[in-house]
C-alpha cells in the first residue's frame, strides 16, 4: 500500500486517482450535475473509513440552483471552517427509480492522511477475519483535527 | 440559452491587437438583443422613458464588451438597478426582460429571475437570517435577484430587527460577486429614496435608477386591449365605451394599481360573461359569443353602480364574482 499510494491518499468516489480538481474543474462538474437537475450537497467528515456513511452535511441542502457559483462559495466556506477534514460534493438524483447519489467526489483532504490500520483476527479452522480502522479516527470526536 | 451562445459572450474577452477593428452592428446582431427589445415593445404599452433607458443600457453594455476586447476595461461594470414606481406599472415584467438582455450580452450566465420580498430574506430568530439570505442569493446566482419593496429590509424603529443583517450580506455580494449576479431593487419611489438615505452603501452600489410613471387612462385602455387579445377575447363596441368610462372612475378609487387593476377588472368581466352565457345555456353559441365581452359585463361593477370597489373587504360582503380580488 505504501508504495502504490504514497502519502496514504484516500481514494474514494470519482476522480480520486487524478490530481486534486481545480476550482474551475469543480465548477464544471457542478454545472453538469445542475444541468441534469440533481441537487448538490456538501458533506464533511474526519473519518475517511470507506464504510462511513455518516458524513455531516455543510449548511442547508441546496435545491433549485441554476449556477455553480453559489455552491463553490459554500465549498470555500466549508474549506475555511474545516481545513483539516475530508470534504466531498455529492449530486443527488431524486427521479423515481434512481433516488440515489449520481456523483460524489472529494474536494478537500487533510494535509496529513495517516491511512488505515489492517487488523487480522484468526478464527477457527485457520480462517482469517480482516478489519480496517482509520488512524484518523483514533482520538475521540472533537479532539481529532 | 445554449452553451455556444454563452461561450461567444465570454470568449470575447480575448484581447485584440492595437490595429484591429470591431463591428458594432455585427456584435449587436450576434447578441440577439434586438429580439428582446422588440418583445418589450410588443408586450408593454407606453413606458417610453423606461424603454429608452433600457436601450441606452444595452448600448452601453455592448460598447463595454467591445472595449474589453481592446483591453480598455477589465472590471465587470456594476449592473445593479433600482426600479421605482407605483404597483402595476410594469417593474416586474421589465426586470424579466432585463435579465434576458443581460444574459444575451453575456453579463449573467443563465438569465433567470428570482423574485423575493423581505420574508424570503429575513429570518425569525438569531442565526436564521444569514442562511436564508444566502440560500436566496445562491438561487439567483447566474441571473437576476429582484427584491420587491426592498425598503422593508430596513426597519430603524426596531433596533433588533434582523433586516440589517440581510442588507449587510447583500451589500457584500453586490460588491464581490458582480460576475455572478445582478440585483434589482423595486418599490415606491418615495420609500426607496428614504431607504437609500439611510443606507448610503446600498445607494452607491446601484448603477441605474429607472422610474416607472403611472399610466394615463388612454394607455390603460390600450393595455386592456392588449391583454384581451392575448387571451383571445374582444370588446363589443358598447363594452369599449363602458371600459372607457370605467377606467377614470376606477383610477380615483383607493388601491388603484395601474395595469394590475385593469387585469383584475378584465378577469371579473370574463367571469360575468361566463355567468351570462351560462344563465342562457340552452342557446347555441358562436365563436364570437364566446370571445366577446359586452357592456353589461362591465356595467354591473360596483365602481359604476355605487362608486365603490367590487368586493371591497371594508364592507364585509364580498361580491361573489370577485372573491379574492380587492379591486
Ligand atoms: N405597459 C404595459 N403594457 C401591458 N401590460 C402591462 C404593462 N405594464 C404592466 N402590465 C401588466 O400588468 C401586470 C402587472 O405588472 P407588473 O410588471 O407585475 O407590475 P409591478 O411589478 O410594477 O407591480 C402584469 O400582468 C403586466 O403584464
Ligand atoms: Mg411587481
Amino acid at each position: 500500500m505504501a508504495m502504490s499510494n504514497p502519502g496514504n491518499r484516500v481514494t474514494q468516489g470519482q476522480f480520486s486517482f487524478l490530481p486534486e480538481l481545480t476550482d474551475e474543474q469543480i465548477t464544471a462538474q457542478i454545472k453538469y450535475a445542475l444541468d441534469n437537475g440533481w441537487a448538490v450537497n456538501i458533506e464533511y467528515t474526519d473519518d475517511p473509513h470507506p464504510r462511513n456513511t455518516y458524513w455531516d452535511m455543510f449548511g442547508m441542502p441546496m435545491f433549485d440552483l441554476k449556477d455553480p457559483a453559489g455552491i463553490l462559495m459554500e465549498i470555500n466556506d466549508c474549506r475555511k471552517t474545516f481545513p483539516n477534514m475530508y470534504i466531498r460534493v455529492t449530486a443527488f438524483d431524486n427521479t423515481h427509480g434512481w433516488e440515489a447519489p449520481r456523483m460524489s467526489y472529494i474536494v478537500n483532504r487533510p494535509p496529513n492522511e495517516p491511512g488505515f490500520k489492517l487488523q487480522r483476527t484468526e478464527r477457527d479452522g485457520r480462517s482469517m477475519g480482516y478489519t480496517i480502522t482509520s488512524y484518523a479516527a483514533d482520538k475521540p470526536e472533537g479532539e481529532r483535527a | 440559452m445554449s452553451d455556444t451562445e454563452n461561450a461567444t459572450a465570454e470568449q470575447n474577452t480575448e484581447i485584440l491587437p492595437e490595429g484591429a477593428s470591431v463591428n458594432l452592428q455585427e456584435e449587436f446582431e450576434q447578441s440577439q438583443v434586438q429580439e428582446v427589445l422588440d418583445k418589450l415593445d410588443r408586450e408593454l404599452v407606453g413606458l417610453v422613458p423606461v424603454k429608452t433607458r433600457i436601450k441606452e443600457i444595452a448600448a452601453l453594455l455592448l460598447v463595454d464588451r467591445l472595449r474589453r476586447q481592446f483591453d480598455l476595461t477589465s472590471e465587470t461594470p456594476t449592473l445593479h438597478m433600482n426600479f421605482t414606481g407605483n404597483p402595476g406599472t410594469g417593474k416586474t415584467t421589465v426586470a424579466l426582460r432585463m435579465a434576458e438582455i443581460l444574459h444575451r450580452l453575456g453579463y449573467v450566465r443563465e438569465g433567470h429571475l428570482v423574485s423575493v420580498t423581505r420574508d424570503d430574506l429575513v429570518g425569525q430568530y438569531i442565526g436564521h437570517t444569514a442562511p436564508k439570505t444566502k440560500a436566496v442569493i445562491k438561487k439567483a446566482m447566474g441571473g437576476v435577484l429582484f427584491i420587491d419593496e426592498a425598503y422593508y429590509l430596513y426597519k430603524p424603529e426596531n433596533e433588533r430587527d434582523y433586516g440589517g443583517e440581510s442588507i449587510e450580506i447583500l451589500l457584500q455580494v453586490m460588491e464581490n460577486n458582480r460576475d455572478d449576479l445582478v440585483v434589482i431593487l423595486a418599490g415606491y419611489k418615495d420609500k426607496m429614496d428614504r431607504f437609500f438615505e439611510s443606507n448610503p452603501g446600498m445607494r452607491s452600489r446601484i448603477a441605474h435608477h429607472l422610474d416607472f410613471p403611472d399610466y394615463s387612462s388612454e394607455e390603460l385602455e390600450a393595455i386592456a386591449e392588449l391583454m384581451l387579445s392575448d387571451l383571445n377575447y374582444q370588446l363589443s363596441a358598447d363594452a369599449k365605451k363602458a371600459l372607457h368610462d370605467y377606467i377614470p372612475l376606477r383610477m380615483k378609487l383607493p388601491h388603484f394599481a395601474n395595469a394590475r387593476s385593469i387585469r383584475n377588472a378584465l378577469d371579473r368581466a370574463r367571469l360575468r360573461q361566463a355567468n351570462r352565457l351560462f344563465a342562457d345555456r340552452n342557446k347555441s353559441l358562436s365563436k364570437s359569443d364566446l370571445t366577446t365581452l359586452d357592456a353589461e359585463d362591465f356595467l354591473v361593477s360596483r365602481v359604476f353602480v355605487e362608486g365603490k370597489l367590487d368586493g371591497d373587504p371594508a364592507d364585509g360582503i364580498l361580491n361573489p364574482v370577485s372573491m379574492d380580488k380587492t379591486d
